[in-house]
């Protein structure tokens, strides 16, 4: 079975400085990866560099077994932030999703009834049909957010390159968000998603803590440890075991030190 | 009502006028909205005003002034992008720096030639009432061009205006596209500039487009806003200029952003009355 994501020794940044070196991954069909660390820890970098986005610095990265950007049709991605012409961009939503079905057509292939049924299809499963005809800029940040997820679904790639996913979703998004990525791995979709969300990381296949450096990598119950978060996040976590799992709370009296946003984030491990 | 109407039927003159402008502002609004999504008004103007050099050249060398405009917007896009790529300066300041050096260069140009055939001002804002039929037809052509590249590369134009991330990963990357859309801008510039002259034809590239954005709820509903409002410009410009003896390509450009404003302002009181009729049935403590 050829690899969706092969790397080997990778160091991946920008303007020929490494952000991440000595990175050894693969990820198969319908496998889960999370990369989890801080603001800066080159988590982005790496999806970019993934995506065809960035050039790799050194060292070896396979996607579909090609180099990456390649395969344009397999890979989807979402970025943590989009364009500012997004506040003046006169689209309405139903044509963003839309836009997902052009890389299938071509520059003037006509978008087919099945390319429409698939855009009814990713709205709804965002829970967001009833925005259809709305105008983009007229949505708040969190409906935005579910615009670009919905738009990642239709390109219906075999790759989802996801950057923070869910940042500005609400509690129930958030739960629908899970349950999608569940539905994407299930059809044999690989999921790579950037976090510092510790309970969202914990339920991919692998994991990789980063922190300029690969502190760890691997099935998150051997990654996700109190010792190796502390490291990545520079701030104790307190373990509280449940069972068959451990709770993962940043204590009080870190937020005081706290400069990434880990305010009340909880984590299973 | 007639003086709306007969300065056209009974001037054949401005007839020509009313038909190249109108085919500048079409060919503008289509150029110009991609230019307004992209943010790229800064280079727009120095485009504009980057072929300056060019046209004067071409005419002190007895060559086509078109053809000058368009080695002198060539230098312009290729200068700002070797500026941007081999150095850490953002593309504002080299953009900036080729903007004063091309005009500045101009300037000195036809400053020293005691033969030139044409002026700074003609260049700067055109001679839409001088406007011959041959003006027309290279108009027209250019709207062919500018429309068919528009549609031909609508998509990867969209996505570049919607985020270029994802324009480079469906495959159209945006670097390349951004040039096309340069080109497009280029085009218009170069075939406009004797019409409405290099400044003018930034307005027309800018003001309509603008306008088509605070209304429009789709990107080619922009573009119709666009072209409507540019002909619009044009039709009620060179009226007042008819009337009121006034410069024709500058009361043209005039109008256009005067238009802007009106709508801005039409848009913004819309704004504020709806705010306020939601914060009056808005649930009190």
């Amino acid at each position: 079975m050829t690899p969706v994501l092969a790397t080997s020794d990778l160091a991946v940044g920008y303007s020929g400085r490494p952000v991440v070196e000595h990175i050894d991954l693969t990820l198969l069909p319908g496998q889960a990866l999370s990369l989890v660390g801080v603001n800066g820890s080159g988590k982005s970098t790496l999806l970019k560099t993934i995506a065809g986005l960035l050039e790799p610095i050194s060292g070896e990265m396979k996607v579909f077994g090609d180099v990456p950007g390649a395969a344009p049709n397999r890979v989807a991605y979402l970025g943590q932030f989009h364009a500012a012409a997004e506040g003046l961009l006169p689209m309405q939503v139903r044509d963003v999703v839309l836009m997902a079905r052009y890389r299938r057509r071509g520059l003037l292939g006509r978008l087919t009834r099945a390319d429409h049924a698939v855009v009814e299809a990713s709205l709804e499963r965002l829970e967001i049909g009833r925005l259809a005809t709305k105008p983009l800029r007229a949505l708040s940040g969190g409906q935005q957010r579910r615009v670009h997820l919905a738009h990642v679904l239709a390109s219906e790639a075999d790759l989802l390159l996801l950057d923070e996913p869910t940042a500005g979703l609400d509690a129930g998004a958030n739960e629908r968000y899970a349950q999608l990525i569940r539905e994407e791995l299930d059809r044999g979709a690989s999921v790579a998603v950037a976090t510092h969300d510790v309970r969202d990381a914990a339920r991919a296949d692998c994991v990789v803590l980063l922190a300029g450096r690969v502190i760890a990598a691997g099935a998150p119950r051997d990654v996700l440890t109190q010792e190796q978060l502390a490291h990545a996040f520079g701030i104790a976590l307190l373990a509280i075991p449940h069972g068959d799992h451990t709770d993962l709370i940043v204590p009080e009296d870190a937020h005081a030190h706290d400069e990434h946003g880990m305010h009340d984030r909880h984590g299973h491990a | 009502m007639r003086s709306l109407i007969s300065p056209f039927l009974n001037n054949p003159f401005m007839t020509r006028s009313l038909i190249a402008g109108i085919l500048v502002a079409v060919s503008c609004s289509i150029a110009g909205t991609f230019v307004v999504l992209r943010g790229l008004a800064f280079l727009g103007d120095a485009l504009a005003h980057g072929v300056l050099p060019g046209v004067a050249g071409a005419l002190l060398l007895g060559a086509p002034g078109v053809l000058g405009a368009a080695v002198g917007a060539g230098l312009m896009i290729g200068g700002v992008n070797l500026v941007t790529r081999k150095s850490r300066l953002s593309s504002d300041t080299a953009i900036g720096l080729l903007f004063v050096g091309m005009l500045g260069l101009g300037v000195m140009m036809v400053s020293r030639s005691t033969s030139f055939t044409g002026d700074i001002v003609g260049i700067l804002f055109g001679e839409i009432l001088g406007v011959s039929r041959s003006d027309i037809v290279q108009q027209a052509i250019a709207l062919v061009v500018v429309g068919v590249f528009a549609r031909v590369f609508a998509r990867p134009l969209l996505m570049l205006s919607f985020d270029p991330e994802q324009a480079d990963i469906a495959g159209w990357p945006s670097r390349r596209f951004e040039t096309l859309l340069l080109l497009m801008v280029t085009v218009c510039v170069v075939m406009s500039f004797q019409t409405v002259g290099t400044l003018l034809v930034f307005g027309m590239l800018l003001a309509p487009a603008g306008t088509g954005a605070l209304i429009a709820r789709r990107v080619w509903a922009m573009m119709a806003w666009g072209a409507l409002f540019g002909s619009l410009s044009v039709w009620a410009g060179l009226l007042i200029s008819y009337h009121f003896d006034l410069a024709a390509g500058a009361s043209v450009v005039v109008v256009a952003v005067a238009l802007f404003f009106v709508v801005f302002t039409i848009q913004a009181v819309r704004e504020s009355l709806a705010q306020r009729r939601t914060g009056s049935v808005a649930p009190v403590g």
